[in-house]
């Protein structure tokens, strides 16, 4: 996004919402060659209610005739779908560029010659570590070496500049430098996001999401580095450290788009107001639903609600409210802190006073769970 | 500026939205508002007159606001938005 997104009369207006959204994320399939200790979608397996290959096309149909330019796709694993190629090339042939999330597992040097020669089409391998102790800690055995593997496969086959995609933890946040180094030896831009609480994540993220100190260290690398390194707007609540001037403030949309200008459509078809709120209580309806998506956008109750100008609530009396928009609605709702509260990661500490007076066992649980069954060793008996 | 001829570029599509239009360039990637309907009125009346200043006289586009229309219209150039037309 650029720079021309700065006025504040066009942030109002993005608040209101658009006719359609700009960053649609559509997470093909719960199914899913690993599981991820932060899987913000709890996926595993694959869900049987998932959307036909005719359905999925119905959808392109109708994201072409709201003119929406491209389409986050994710999972799970999307390539795991047979028809994961016939989609892609459906929605470039229908002129919706594709960026697509991956852990690179199904990336051959014959698939990677494929994705080289089709237009419009992104790729992001997800990496949550320069070194395969780190990022397998989080992503599973063996994880790091399929992701270099894939990214190989594409350096070889000309892709040209995928993305190398980073949930920042607090245990690769001293790893930034090495992550773009890395991503410039195999021609690719980094990309780094922030970890949320969602999915499996609600679990893990007590103990993977970076310190106080580490969040600083985030926004001063992205000050540094932020014009070379794509970041999903997703640290804007680190804009509460900088002083509000130009030179101090984090590039990109500096607001919660979700049911503005972003939402999700997940493996069933349901729609949600972001990736990160997979809970009946940001579910605004199913693309199966008489009307489609056109109708959830536009009329539901749910995103009508989330585009009302919403109350500063306990950070009325902060100074930094304008510069951090109160944070993460996603961050705040699953660790029980009330959506006009503080940012469980606000910088100015108030998230973690509020988390002290969330009540522990009312706190919502992750709906769509698609885990794999833990692994019961099976006993061998003699007969 | 005013007196080049220019078309918005062939893989530019517009978006027309509430506050003006959505601008997507699907080679670059890049996505840029057009914060006024007027901008967008005038990117489209580009194709069909000889000069950004023809273009700005048929939207009837008060003289006065001809600097700034200059400025956007140079910045959408220079991020490849707009095009040299090959006339």
């Amino acid at each position: 996004m650029t720079a021309a997104a700065s006025a504040p009369a066009l942030v109002d207006q993005l608040k209101g919402g658009l006719d359609a959204p700009i960053c649609l994320t559509w997470e093909l399939t719960y199914a899913c060659n690993l599981e991820c200790v932060h899987c913000l979608s709890s996926s595993g397996r694959r869900d049987p209610h998932e959307l036909s290959t005719a359905e999925a096309k119905a959808v392109l149909d109708e994201l072409h005739d709201l003119q929406v330019f491209y389409i986050n796709i994710g999972g799970g694993e999307p390539m795991i779908r047979r028809d994961f190629f016939e989609l892609v090339e459906y929605s470039i042939a229908k002129g919706i560029g594709v960026k697509f999330s991956t852990n690179g597992a199904f990336i051959d040097a014959t698939k990677a010659r494929r994705l080289a020669a089709m237009d419009y089409l992104d790729i992001q391998i997800s990496l949550d570590g320069t070194d395969a102790v780190t990022n397998d800690a989080v992503r599973g055995t063996g994880s790091y070496a399929t992701a270099i593997a894939a990214m190989e496969h594409l350096r070889d086959a000309g892709f040209g500049e995928f993305k190398i995609s980073v949930v920042v933890t607090r245990h690769n946040v001293d790893q930034l430098d090495r992550f773009k180094a890395l991503a410039d030896d195999y021609g690719a831009q980094l990309r780094i996001t922030r970890l949320r609480p969602s999915g499996r994540g609600a679990e893990s993220w007590h103990d993977l999401h970076p310190t106080q100190a580490q969040q600083r260290q985030i926004y001063e690398w992205l000050l540094a580095h932020g014009d070379r390194v794509l970041t999903g707007d997703s640290f804007f609540h680190l804009n509460a450290l900088g002083d509000g001037s130009a030179g101090a403030t984090l590039q990109g949309l500096n607001l919660c788009g979700a049911g503005r200008v972003v939402c999700l459509i997940d493996p069933v078809g349901d729609v949600y107001a972001c990736p990160f709120v997979i809970h009946d209580e940001f579910k605004a309806g199913s693309v199966r639903d008489p009307g489609g998506f056109a109708r959830i956008w536009t009329g539901s109750e749910l995103f009508t609600e989330l585009r009302e100008p919403e109350s500063a609530g306990a950070c009325t009396s902060c100074g930094s409210y304008d510069a951090c928009q109160g944070g993460c609605m996603a961050a705040k709702f699953f660790v029980g802190i009330p959506l006009d509260g503080p940012d469980p990661e606000c910088v100015g500490g108030h998230g973690e006073d509020a988390m002290l007076t969330a009540d522990g066992a009312t706190l919502p649980r992750p709906m769509m769970d698609h885990s794999k069954p833990a692994r019961v060793p099976v006993q061998l008996t003699r007969r | 500026m005013l007196d080049a001829s220019l078309d918005l570029h062939p893989r530019v599509a517009l978006r027309p939205e509430p506050f003006g239009a959505l601008a997507y360039h699907y080679e670059t990637r890049r996505l840029v508002f057009l914060k006024h309907p007027d901008v967008v009125r005038v990117i489209k009346a580009l194709a069909a007159h000889d000069t950004v200043a023809d273009a700005l006289t048929a939207c009837d586009i008060d003289r006065h606001r001809w600097a700034s229309f200059d400025r956007a219209l140079t910045s959408l150039y220079e991020s490849e938005m707009l095009h040299d037309r090959c006339s």
